[in-house]
């Protein structure tokens, strides 16, 4: 084959070793110059997208921080150790709160918790077909789909009456025990504390799958090998070895329960007290903000600024906690870095 | 072989039987335990047919087509509906993915393909799933602090708040989603001298495409059922929405200040619009289920 070789196209080519190509429209054309300019645009775009997210997050802090600074100077840590909110006398407390919160979100987790761990075991550790654990997996997974303000309204009008004569009998015969110390009028602690643990359920649930899903078959194996039964393999062998999954199942569950809003805001009562009666209405960070930001003015909204900060507290602590769990246990099993 | 057999049965008669015993202690705890299993979990299941009994129940006998494009009645006011919290809801959620779907997929890509190790990376992914676990009230009282307090009350408020929420969740979906096409397949594509770009739109996007749908519709649907972030930010309307700058009506929030109202008419409502709105929301949800299956 001969080239013909002209003067003109051996100085393009030197300029260019692939000019020649670049004019053809083979599927086989290097990037074109467009392509290039196109490529950085694209990856500097998408970097923006990443950072955004960073400058998001610290936006977030800046904004609430900020309008949240004159409460704080105005009532500094007596904010957190007040227990009354009367925007009258400007007096502004969010002990009850705090306490509300932490006491519905531990109830919660004791119940949701157990029951999750519970259902984890029951869909990873062959008690029945693989097609039926999807079905159950599902259920599970609708569970997380529904609502919270629907929930809430179950909880009013199905919840609470069913509940109701429960709570009557255990007052009238155990009423001397703290937990029982009040009649449930309606909306309470008990409730709220229900539906918060049919809401973080799925939530425990599909992490402590992973966490099970995680351990090698082999152990199950040589469990079995050494003529344990079902149990003895669950409770001596896989469990312990799941027990940090577990725990980051909690924690994030935990966390959930934290900031739920509305189903609280509709069941808990919103009332401020301290009590450990689970039939008393008590209240919550979320559901305070949720239910006096409307009608607030100036002094109190700068104080539920610092009500939300408070709570932005206390949920990045525990989140960041349950996903540093979390990475310990991937690392665990995973040796992945 | 029957001087064998001879010897098995003797020596069975001799030895523990390996067999486990129906009622031995160990075997009964065990039996026991798988027992509370099952209880458990049918147990936790109830909540979940409870619900979607009362659902149909209350709200199927009251939702036709009145009850999905009239107004909200006023409190002694028979009959009604809520098409503009209907309108509202998806405007809201319109609004929301408009902002949270490119952004989120964008900061995915970069996080799944571009800079998967690096230091803004896994900041980006550590902030991304410490906002999954936010307080979706908080995202509210930040829109307040942010435009509300400057822009009132309005859609556009709503939806930001609700993207707020939608991103995070977008954003590790589609990393997960794209994580899973295979590096052969990327690396076919560099060999070709492909730019990163071009591997992006040509062989990543479209084979990570059903998971990314997935992931986007699980976030919108959790946006659609979300109450909290407009409660101060979109606030409600009695009336159909016609700019964006404006109170707007949401299913949510009709379903929240109708359940505590004392009329009969109106708690009927709050069921129907729980109806709609879960069925909104399931739909969404078995969508992103059938893109869900794995094709790669």
């Amino acid at each position: 084959m001969v080239l013909p070789c002209l003067a003109s196209d051996v100085a393009i080519m030197s300029k260019d070793p692939f000019a020649s190509a670049d004019r053809s429209s083979s599927v086989t054309a290097p990037p074109s110059n467009f392509d290039n300019k196109a490529d950085t645009l694209f990856r500097a775009a998408s970097l923006g997208c990443a950072l955004l997210i960073i400058l998001l997050v610290a936006y977030i802090l800046w904004e609430i921080g900020g309008q949240a600074i004159p409460a704080f100077k105005d009532h500094g840590l007596g904010f957190i150790t007040g227990a009354t909110w009367n925007a009258s006398t400007q007096e502004f407390g969010v002990l009850p709160e705090i306490w509300g919160t932490l006491f519905s979100s531990l109830l919660a987790l004791l119940i949701g918790g157990t029951f999750g761990v519970a259902i984890a075991i029951f869909l990873t550790q062959d008690f029945i077909s693989a097609k039926l654990s999807t079905v159950f997996r599902t259920i599970v997974e609708l569970l997380a789909a529904i609502p919270s303000v629907v929930y809430g309204l179950w909880g009013i009008y199905v919840l609470i009456p069913m509940i109701r004569p429960m709570a009557e009998w255990l007052h009238t015969h155990l009423g001397f025990v703290p937990f029982f110390g009040t009649e449930l009028s309606g909306p309470g602690m008990a409730p709220a504390a229900l539906v918060l643990a049919i809401m973080i359920l799925p939530t425990v649930a599909a992490i402590s799958v992973d966490a099970f899903r995680r351990i090698p078959f082999k152990v199950k194996e040589a469990a079995f090998g050494m003529g344990t039964t079902r149990w003895e393999a669950i409770l001596k062998v896989m469990l312990p070895s799941v027990s940090s999954g577990i725990l980051a199942a909690l924690v994030l569950g935990f966390g959930r329960a934290l900031g739920e809003t509305m189903a609280l805001a509709m069941l808990i009562g919103n009332s401020n007290q301290i009590s450990l009666s689970l039939f008393a209405p008590a209240n919550t960070l979320a559901s305070l903000l949720a239910s006096n930001f409307p009608e607030a003015g100036g002094i109190e909204i700068e104080a539920l600024m610092y009500a939300a900060m408070v709570l932005l507290f206390i949920t990045l602590v525990v989140n960041v906690a349950g996903l540093g769990i979390q990475q310990y246990t991937m690392r665990k099993f995973e040796g992945k870095k | 072989m029957t001087q064998l057999d001879h010897a098995v049965a003797e020596a069975d008669m001799r030895a523990v039987s390996l067999n486990r015993q129906t009622f031995e202690p160990r075997a009964l705890k065990s039996g026991i335990l798988t027992c509370i299993t099952w209880g458990i979990t049918i147990l936790a299941s109830v909540p979940l047919f409870s619900v979607i009994f009362m659902l149909i129940v209350e709200g199927g006998a009251r939702v036709d087509w009145e009850a999905i494009t009239a107004l909200p009645p006023s409190a002694f006011e028979e009959g009604g509906g809520f098409g503009n919290a209907i309108v509202g809801t998806l405007v809201m959620v319109g609004i929301a993915s408009a902002i949270s779907i490119p952004f989120g997929v964008m900061a995915a890509i970069y996080l799944a393909i571009l800079g998967p190790t690096s230091q803004i990376a896994s900041t980006t992914r550590f902030l991304a799933k410490t906002l999954t676990g936010f307080p979706s009230i908080l995202a509210g009282v930040f829109t307040y602090a942010g435009l509300v307090i400057a822009f009132g009350y309005s859609a556009l408020a709503g939806g930001i708040a609700l993207s707020v929420l939608m991103l995070p969740t977008v954003v590790l979906a589609a990393e997960e989603a794209m994580g899973q096409v295979p590096q052969r397949m990327k690396d076919a594509a560099y060999g070709l001298g492909c730019t990163r770009t071009q591997v992006i739109f040509k062989v990543v996007l479209p084979t990570g495409l059903p998971g990314i749908i997935t992931g986007v519709l699980l976030a919108v649907a959790g946006a659609a059922g979300e109450s909290a972030p407009l409660l101060f930010t979109a606030l409600f309307s009695n009336y159909y929405i016609e700019e964006l700058m404006e109170p707007t009506a949401s299913l949510s929030i009709l379903i929240y200040n109708f359940s505590a109202m004392p009329f009969e008419n109106q708690i009927q409502l709050a069921w129907a619009a729980s109806l709609v709105l879960v069925v909104i929301v399931l739909m969404l949800n078995v969508l992103a289920r059938l893109f869900g299956q794995p094709k790669v």
